[in-house]
C-alpha cells in the first residue's frame, strides 16, 4: 500500500525508475519473478501444479464430443473443476462478457498477483502506473465467433448480439480484462505469435522492465479449449493418434511412437518485477530472469509457415544466453517446446548446437507437454512457471512416455529424465518455445543470488 | 400483470448487470440504473433485450434512450403491453 503510493509520488516527480525514459537507465534493470499463477489441465495453483509435476500427474483425457464430431485425437487437456472457480474469482457480470479463454487468464493472473503479495485493488482505487500486462493467446476467442456469433449474424439477428460480443471476440481480451480486475495502468496488450506466444510474452515483459519502462508485468498467455479451437490442427494430421483408450500415454514427446501432439487448454501468468520494486516492498523472490529472445526464421533454410528455420531457433537460443551472459554448461535443465511431433529430434539437434555442447554435457531435456498436452498460445505461459517451480523446488519433473526413445535422440538418452529428480544444485533453466510461422522466444531463468 | 410483478421482473433482469450490489438491498422505483446500481452503460444493450423477451414487446431504439431509472423501465413496459 505504502509502497504504492510512494511510487505514485516518485513517477508524479519523475523520479521512479520506470517512468525515466530508457535511454537515462544507465544499467538495464534487473527482473525477477514474484508471482506465479497457473491453470492446467493437471492442477490449478502453484503450489499444486509444483506438486503435479512431481508427481507427474497428466492432465489428459478421453473427450467423448470429440469422437462424436469425428477427430481423429480425443483426447486433450482441459483445467477441471473451472465451474467452481469462476464464480470465486469472478462477479456474474464480469462473466458474461467473459469466455474460456479469458476466464483462464484471469485465475491465473490473479494468482500471480496475490502469490506475489500484492492486494486486489478496489474499483474506486487508482490505477497502478507502473504495473501492465502482456498476455497472449494463440487462437482466442473462435469458440464464441463459431458458437454465438456466425450463427446469429447468419440468422439476421445482428441486433440480438448483445454488447459483449465484441469483448469476448477481441484478441486482446484477456489482458483487457486482467486490466481491469487489477486496475493495470501501464502497458497492457495481448500478443500473438502461435505456440510461442506464452513465452514471447514473458521475453517481451521481461525487456520492458529490464529498459526501466515498468515495474511489474504480469506475462503469460492463455487459451480456451474447444472443438473449434482444435478442428484445424486434427485436420492438419498433426495431433496425436492412436491412443485414444490410453490418454495419458498419448502426450510423447521424444518418443519413437510419437503421432503428433495433444492439444491443451488454461493459463500461466508470471509477475515479473524490477529488483528495485520487489526489494522496496520487501517481496519473496522465486527466481529471476537473466536472458531473453524472440525472432523468427524467416521461412528460409528449411523453415516454413509450419516447420522451424533450424538457423532461427539456434541463434534465439544463443541470443537469449548471450544476454545471460553464462556459460552454457551453467544450465541445468531445458524445458524444451518439444510437443510430440517429427519436429521433436531437430528440436533437440538445435539446443546442442546452440550451446555447443556435447551430448552427455547437455542439460537435462524434458518436456511438460508429456503431462498436460501443447496448450497452445499458453503453453509458454505454463512451461515458464513450470521452469521456475523446478528452479524454485530444485527438482526436474520426468518427461513422461518417451520410453521408447526416438532413435534420433539416443546420444542424449542420459539426460533425457523419465521419473522426476531431485535437483538442490539447480540454477538455470532455459525454456523455449517455437511456433507457426517459423517464430521462436527464449528465456532463461536463474536461481535469485543476491551479488 | 400487476406494477409490483413488473418491478420485481425488472429488477431480476437487472440483478446480473449490477456492480453495486448494496444499492440493490435498497431499490426502488427513482434509483438510477447506471449511477446507483452502477451498471456498465455498454449493458443496457442486453437489460432492454432481456425486457424484450420476458414482456414480450419491443423496444425501440429511442424508448430504450429514455430509460433512466427502475421505475421508467417499469412505465415503459407497462405502457408497451
Amino acid at each position: 500500500m505504502s509502497a504504492r503510493g510512494d511510487e505514485r509520488r516518485e513517477v508524479q516527480a519523475g523520479r521512479a525508475a520506470w517512468a525515466r525514459p530508457a535511454a537515462k537507465r544507465e544499467t538495464p534493470a534487473r527482473v525477477v519473478v514474484t508471482g506465479l499463477g497457473v491453470i492446467a489441465p493437471n492442477a490449478h495453483g502453484a503450489d499444486a501444479f509444483a506438486a503435479a509435476l512431481r508427481g507427474m500427474k497428466s492432465g489428459i483425457r478421453r473427450h467423448e464430443r470429440l469422437a462424436e464430431l469425428g477427430f481423429a485425437c480425443q483426447v486433450g487437456g482441459v483445467p477441471e473443476g473451472v465451474e467452481a472457480l469462476r464464480t470465486r474469482y469472478l462477479r456474474e457480470e464480469e462473466l458474461l462478457a467473459m469466455n474460456p479463454n479469458m476466464v483462464y487468464a484471469a485465475i491465473a493472473a490473479i494468482d500471480a498477483w496475490k502469490h506475489a503479495g500484492l492486494a486486489q485493488p478496489g474499483p474506486e482505487d487508482e490505477p497502478d502506473w507502473g504495473a501492465g500486462a502482456i498476455l497472449g493467446t494463440g487462437i482466442g476467442g473462435i469458440d464464441t465467433i463459431a458458437e454465438q456469433l456466425v450463427p446469429r449474424v447468419d440468422a439476421g439477428k445482428v441486433s440480438r448480439l448483445g454488447s459483449t460480443m465484441v469483448e469476448r471476440i477481441m484478441s486482446s481480451g484477456n489482458s483487457a480484462r486482467v486490466a481491469g480486475l487489477l486496475a493495470l495502468g501501464n502497458q497492457v496488450s495481448t500478443n500473438s505469435s502461435a505456440c510461442t506466444t506464452g513465452t514471447e510474452a514473458v521475453v517481451q515483459a521481461f525487456l520492458r522492465i529490464r529498459s526501466g519502462l515498468a515495474a511489474r508485468m504480469l506475462a503469460g498467455g492463455s487459451e480456451g479449449h474447444s472443438p473449434y479451437i482444435w478442428a484445424g490442427f486434427d485436420g492438419m494430421r498433426v495431433l496425436a493418434r492412436g491412443k485414444n483408450d490410453r490418454p495419458e500415454e498419448a502426450s510423447r514427446p521424444m518418443s519413437a511412437t510419437a503421432s503428433g501432439f495433444v492439444p491443451g487448454s488454461g493459463a500461466g501468468v508470471l509477475l515479473l518485477e524490477s529488483l528495485e520494486s520487489a526489494r522496496r516492498r520487501g517481496a519473496r523472490i522465486l527466481a529471476e530472469v537473466i536472458g531473453g529472445y524472440v525472432n523468427c526464421g524467416g521461412h528460409r533454410g528449411g523453415g516454413s509457415m509450419t516447420a522451424p528455420n533450424p538457423t532461427g531457433v539456434r541463434r534465439c537460443i544463443r541470443g537469449a544466453v548471450e544476454m545471460a551472459g553464462i556459460h552454457p554448461s551453467r544450465i541445468g535443465a531445458i524445458n524444451g517446446h518439444l510437443t510430440a511431433t517429427f519436429a521433436d529430434p531437430h528440436e533437440v539437434a538445435s539446443w546442442a548446437a546452440a550451446l555447443d555442447l556435447p551430448p552427455s554435457r547437455m542439460p537435462w531435456i524434458h518436456s511438460t507437454k508429456s503431462l498436460i498436452g501443447h496448450a497452445l498460445g499458453a503453453a509458454g505461459g505454463i512451461e515458464c512457471v513450470a521452469s521456475v517451480l523446478e528452479l524454485a523446488g530444485g527438482f526436474v519433473h520426468g518427461s513422461a512416455n518417451c520410453e521408447d526413445l526416438h532413435p534420433a535422440l539416443a546420444p542424449f538418452a542420459e539426460r533425457i529424465p523419465h521419473r522426476t529428480i531431485d535437483a538442490p544444485d539447480l540454477d538455470v533453466v532455459a525454456k523455449a518455445s517455437f511456433g507457426f510461422g517459423d517464430v521462436n522466444g527464449c528465456a532463461i531463468f536463474r536461481r535469485f543470488h543476491e551479488e | 400483470m400487476m406494477q409490483t410483478e413488473v418491478f420485481e421482473k425488472v429488477v431480476g433482469i437487472l440483478k446480473p448487470f449490477v456492480r453495486e450490489p448494496e444499492a440493490l438491498e435498497r431499490v426502488g422505483p427513482d434509483t438510477s440504473i447506471l449511477g446507483d446500481l452502477k451498471v456498465n452503460s455498454a449493458r443496457l444493450v442486453d437489460v432492454v433485450l432481456e425486457m424484450e423477451d420476458a414482456f414480450g414487446i419491443a423496444i425501440s431504439d429511442e424508448e430504450a434512450d429514455s430509460v433512466r431509472s427502475v421505475g421508467d423501465a417499469v412505465s415503459l413496459v407497462l405502457r408497451k403491453r
